[in-house]
């Protein structure tokens, strides 16, 4: 029993000087840090600098103080030694300018661009394009519902009835300095006639070969039919 | 005989030009390929690519730039004063450029080995704050007035600095010839001893060529561009070859007040008869253009009033503390050179 109690005052005894220790921090560990990125190094450098303010919640009880005894200040803290080695060594600086290094001796981000080329949506809206049926049919009824919608008020069509009784356009005009590639003429297609392709690079010398008309329209379908069919067999589910 | 002295005067003359030409040529070269070294650098840091179109990986840049910038128009302010805005440019060019004139670049490799060498660096370094001024107070605009009246007070407040720096440093070589200290450096180089002078060396050097975080004078999101801002065309150029100039110049300086100039660690030297040290000397010069570049691509920039106190009330008392304690420590323990 004595024996028992004698071990149990001892580890009382031993908890003030295990927490001591505990708290301060090791020297290799602190010259780690000093360089160190690891933010989880940090985190415990900000819990440690909490544990200078009392009323915090997570500071450990205040040791109970005695009358006349030892009471240390910076325990749990950053001594003043630690403190002036971060001021005059320029410790913050110089992890700063480790991340910098480290940067340097990564690759670029930089698409070299018109040699390669980033990914694209398949809901990219670029240059137009009149689409046709497979048979060689143009799409469009001319519905003029494109023409209505069109907010820039680009498109321009007129129709005819043709001899088998269909509705076809005879002039299918965009003024592709007028368009602001807002998307509504697709949306509001119920044929899936006019589209947006992917084709963002189509700048001219003159403005009047902006002035799309329906040939052009559908060449541009022509010649990317096979790219819009997989675009919209892409987006279908979302629509 | 007449003639004959005549003859061999004009032979000296012109064996000097050529040799100044030899140290200048190369130096200039040097500048401008330190513009497109930083331009590359930064990229670098950025994870950018940087200038890659002129010449193989860009490396013709600063040439195309140069190019670009002659054939621009020179625009003068009408109220400005024409003979200082002209001679701002020309002698922050001369000043620094003169500098290399005593640079040895290897044994007995100098224009002008000069036993008053460093005394002869500062001195140049002094006058190159007379440029900035000239220039903020010739083109009669407010933006370049501001940044040289900033520029001026950085330059000579960081000057205190700098030569403390440099006073250690001779107090251990007992000398102030470029060459007797890079040979008291055979044994160790003078940035271990001294490794917290060379921090604050380091420092003073950064603003001394105002560089960030020190670039207040350059300050473009206030001041335009600074001391040069009415600068264009060829003007502006001798700018910038002056400052990248001065880059240059202080990393060699550097590389030779404490890290040993163009002496190589003892493990390697080289018995051949190529002599390596010149390229030894322009290796330790690259590694500081790299860490000038390296800090600009980290830091940012300093509030004004904390560039002056940074220097005046803390830089100038550890800068005092070492001047007092370097020679008592050579005292103390009678290891002094002299």
């Amino acid at each position: 029993m004595a024996i028992l109690r004698q071990l149990v005052v001892g580890v009382a005894a031993s908890r003030p000087l295990a927490t001591r220790l505990a708290t301060s921090r090791p020297s290799i560990l602190a010259a780690s840090r000093l360089l160190s990125t690891n933010s989880r190094q940090q985190a415990q450098h900000v819990d440690h600098t909490n544990h200078l303010h009392p009323g915090h919640p997570k500071s450990p009880p205040l040791q109970t103080s005695f009358p006349g005894e030892f009471k240390d200040v910076y325990a749990g803290g950053p001594s003043a030694i630690e403190k002036a080695v971060h001021l005059f060594f320029f410790t913050e600086i110089l992890r700063g300018m480790w991340i910098v290094l480290e940067q340097f001796f990564r690759p670029p981000y930089t698409i070299m661009y018109p040699f390669e080329k980033g990914p694209l949506s398949p809901r990219f809206r670029g240059e137009h394009a009149l689409r046709r049926y497979p048979s060689g049919e143009e799409r469009c009824i001319a519905c003029k519902l494109c023409e209505a919608i069109c907010p820039a008020q680009a498109i321009t069509i007129e129709s005819e009835a043709r001899l088998d009784g269909s509705r076809k356009t005879t002039r299918y005009d965009i003024d592709m300095t007028k368009c602001i590639y807002c998307g509504f003429c697709q949306e509001a297609c119920p044929v899936d006639a006019i589209v947006e392709t992917q084709n963002q690079e189509f700048s001219t010398e003159t403005r009047e070969e902006l002035l799309y008309n329906k040939e052009k329209l559908l060449a541009n379908g022509d010649r990317a039919e096979a790219e819009i069919a997989a675009n919209l067999h892409a987006d279908h589910v979302y629509r | 005989m007449i003639n004959n002295n005549l003859i061999l005067i004009i032979l000296n003359t012109l064996i000097s030009l050529i040799d100044v030409l030899l140290v200048l040529l190369p130096v200039l070269l040097s500048v401008a390929f330190m513009t497109i070294i930083e331009r590359k650098q930064l990229a670098a840091h950025q994870r950018r690519v940087g200038p890659n179109t002129v010449g193989y990986y860009g490396i013709l840049q600063p040439f195309s730039d140069a190019l670009k910038l002659i054939l621009k128009e020179t625009v003068i302010p009408s109220q400005s004063n024409k003979i200082l805005f002209y001679l701002a440019p020309v002698s922050t060019l001369i000043f620094s450029l003169l500098g290399w004139g005593i640079i040895p670049f290897g044994q007995g490799l100098t224009l002008f080995d000069f036993s008053l060498g460093i005394l002869y660096t500062l001195a140049l370094s002094s006058l190159g704050v007379y440029g900035v001024l000239f220039a903020g107070w010739s083109a009669n605009s407010k933006y370049a007035f501001l940044g040289s009246l900033r520029s001026t007070a950085a330059m000579i407040s960081y000057e205190l600095i700098l030569s403390s720096a440099i006073l250690i440093v001779i107090l251990l070589a007992g000398s102030f010839n470029f060459t007797t200290i890079i040979e008291s450096q055979e044994a160790i180089w003078f940035v271990v001893p001294l490794l917290p002078v060379f921090i604050f060396y380091f420092i003073s050097i950064l603003a001394e060529t105002s560089r960030t975080p020190f670039d207040l004078q350059e300050a473009e999101s206030e001041l335009v561009a600074g001391f040069f801002t009415e600068h264009s065309s060829i003007i502006f150029v001798f700018f910038f070859l002056a400052e990248y100039s001065s880059i240059v110049l202080f990393s060699c300086i550097t590389a030779i007040l404490f890290f040993g100039g163009y002496n190589m660690p003892e493990l390697f030297v080289n018995n051949t008869f190529i002599s390596l040290q010149a390229v030894v000397l322009g290796l330790k010069t690259c590694v500081f253009c790299f860490m000038f570049v390296w800090f600009r691509a980290t830091l940012p920039r300093l509030r004004y009033d904390q560039l002056i106190e940074f220097c005046w009330l803390n830089l100038l008392p550890v800068a005092v503390a070492f001047i007092i304690l370097v020679p008592c420590i050579l005292v103390a323990f009678d290891i002094a050179p002299y």
